[in-house]
């Protein structure tokens, strides 16, 4: 009996009893619907979290100066004037694990060209920062380490705030004011989006540190950083360096026995892999949820086909009687079922993927549909299929034609 | 069935010549159905032997019997048993399905039995928009497809008028005279009348077993 024929007769049987097929394909639909879109909600959130780790440049330590009190008030970490650029030339030196360290500094100010103009963040960096970031400009040159050494008053534009600014027109070359000084624009940085925190990391202006140093921030001394970005020189090497930096640090800082330090160190990339993991996790687990349905719609295919065999007796028994052998009746149940599943898993797909098509327009959620979760789901579909199906077509292919034809 | 053993047919031995019509009559109970499925190769002999074109049916697999069923034997049962919701035409072409013929070849032979039992036209009617005679022939029809050794009816005029089974028992004639061979279990003597030889079973022996003269 050939395979064409077998899928006629399934449909036709299908066909019969349209509503019951709808009904029953319902749980499988349901079930995938739900496994596609909790797969592409969990994927699209994990997707998210690794485009930020890739924006703020892999395999990041961030050194920050611990608290200070000053008549009595304590401010919060980073408040201490405690890192300097001579930390991070040390760092740089002594630590073998690290690639490039960074010193930066941070302030905020009104940034003016023409009769425009812009409050945004001025960064003080290194040349460094930009090779930890993995930052490259899009139009001009990067800050040098002669602008560097020379403490020259050039900047580099963030893509806001060059919009903000010039509009569509090219910056580089033209002089615009931070805090009233005047800076020669020699680059715009390409677009970085998102920071894992939210704010848009193209909101800035940057300097080189020896330049903001002098005339952008106050500082008690001379040569403070605000903060230390280093970068490990790769991933397994990440533990390491922050061991490294921190026993440099201590030794510089005279910090021994119980004494506070004075810094502290984060470990950028770990938190965001960490997130990276409880967000697969986390649609790993509501897949599995999800699937739960699929066994409970499967037991429903299983029992529909109960019922469909016993409704049937009769004309197992005259196909058997003209001459159908127990697999041709076997293989017939099998098909109904399966083909009842495989449809449930098409429209299911074309369900979910429409559902998280939804979900990310109207929450702003991010969805990715991958082509392997669809693979998945349409196999698993044909396997609940073939597992549920089986034992009504071995009831149906085992039945006696004699009491068969007799059944009334 | 139950723990003990009945014995539903007891010493039963005939011979059925190639082109001969014959009637199994008998009571309910007298174990002609038995007798049938046996035939039919429903159902096999706890002991004693049946041969159908010289091959012993006894040691033979499911499969196997299948395989008989769908080539030497043809069924015609008392409630028709044609596949609701399925044109005429595919009821006829389903002993085809099971031998593994084309689509094609399937068609050409059910139109050839459609033909045979004067229902051409009707291929595309489903069962219920045929009436009982009609229906039959499209039974007899499924029976023939297949160039079986033997027809089997099963009470084929049980659910008729008494028109429509002069109908039914004339194409019977008519297709035994083609030379095929029919086996028909019945109770009426008008319709075992038709055939050529009746076979009288009671309590699981034959107690007669006569040839008449065609009269008509």
């Amino acid at each position: 009996m050939d395979f064409l024929q077998t899928l006629k007769i399934a449909l036709r049987a299908l066909r019969t009893n349209k509503m019951r097929s709808f009904l029953t394909m319902l749980g499988i639909i349901i079930g995938i619907a739900a496994v596609i879109a909790m797969m592409a909600v969990g994927t699209g959130a994990s997707y998210v979290i690794s485009q930020q780790i890739a924006s703020i440049g892999s395999n990041i330590i961030l050194v920050i100066p611990g608290s200070t009190t000053s008549g009595g008030l304590r401010t919060g970490s980073g408040g201490a004037q405690t890192l300097s650029s001579d930390d991070v030339k040390a760092i740089m030196a002594e630590c073998p694990s690290v690639a490039y360290a960074a010193g930066t500094v941070r302030t905020s100010g009104q940034v003016v060209y023409g009769n425009m103009n812009w409050s945004s963040i001025i960064m003080g960096g290194t040349p460094e920062l930009f090779e930890i970031r993995e930052w490259p400009v899009v139009s001009g040159r990067p800050i040098n380490q002669d602008d560097e050494n020379g403490a020259i008053k050039v900047c580099l534009l963030g893509q806001t705030v060059a919009e903000n600014l010039f509009g569509s027109a090219d910056p580089v070359g033209n002089i615009i004011r931070i805090k009233k000084i005047p800076f020669t624009v020699i680059g715009v940085l390409e677009r970085k989006g998102q920071s894992p925190q939210g704010t848009d990391q193209d909101d800035a202006v940057f300097v080189p540190l020896r330049t903001a140093q002098r005339n952008l921030v106050r500082s008690q001394r001379t040569g403070i950083v605000g903060a230390v970005i280093v970068k490990a020189k790769n991933e397994e090497l990440i533990n390491k360096a922050e061991s490294e930096i921190q026993s440099l640090l201590n030794q510089r800082h005279r910090i021994t026995g119980g004494k506070e330090p004075d810094y502290s160190t984060r470990n950028l990339s770990e938190i965001l892999a960490v997130a990276e993991k409880s967000a697969k996790a986390m649609s790993l687990l509501l897949g599995a949820v999800a699937s739960i349905s699929l066994i409970v719609g499967g037991i429903g295919i299983m029992n529909i086909m109960l019922v469909s065999v016993t409704e049937r007796t009769r004309e197992i028994g005259i196909r058997m009687a003209i001459g159908a052998k127990k697999n041709d009746i076997l293989l017939q149940f099998m098909t109904e079922a399966v083909l009842l599943t495989m449809l449930g898993g098409l429209i299911g797909i074309a369900l979910g993927a429409g559902g998280a098509t939804v979900v990310s327009r109207l929450l702003e959620w991010p969805t990715m549909i991958s082509f392997q979760s669809i693979a998945i789901a349409f196999i698993f579909s044909g396997a609940v299929g073939i597992f549920f199906g089986f034992y009504p077509a071995k009831k149906a292919a085992g039945l006696n034609p004699i009491d068969a034809l007799r059944y009334e | 069935m139950g723990d003990q053993q009945f014995e539903a047919l007891k010493g039963v031995s005939f011979d059925v010549t190639a082109g001969e019509f014959v009637a199994i009559m008998g009571a309910s109970g007298s174990g002609k159905s038995t007798c049938m499925n046996i035939l039919g190769c429903l159902d096999l002999p706890s002991s004693g032997s049946y041969l159908l074109d010289g091959l012993d049916v006894g040691g033979m697999t499911t499969n196997q019997l299948a395989d008989i069923r769908n080539k030497k034997l043809g069924f015609v049962f008392q409630g028709f048993n044609l596949l609701a919701r399925t044109p005429a035409i595919e009821n006829v072409e389903l002993p085809l399905v099971y031998a593994g013929l084309n689509a094609k070849e399937r068609r050409q032979q059910a139109i050839v039995a459609m033909e045979q039992v004067g229902l051409a036209g009707k291929e595309n009617n489903h069962p219920s928009q045929l009436s009982g005679g009609q229906q039959q022939r499209v039974a007899i029809a499924r029976a023939l497809v297949n160039n079986p050794s033997v027809i089997l009816a099963d009470e084929p005029t049980g659910n008729l008028d008494s028109s429509t089974t002069e109908e039914i028992m004339g194409l019977f004639t008519a297709l035994n005279r083609q030379g095929i061979t029919i086996i028909m279990v019945t109770h009426e003597h008008d319709v075992a009348a038709y055939a050529g030889r009746q076979i009288t079973f009671k309590d699981g022996r034959i107690i007669s077993d006569s040839k008449i003269n065609q009269t008509d």
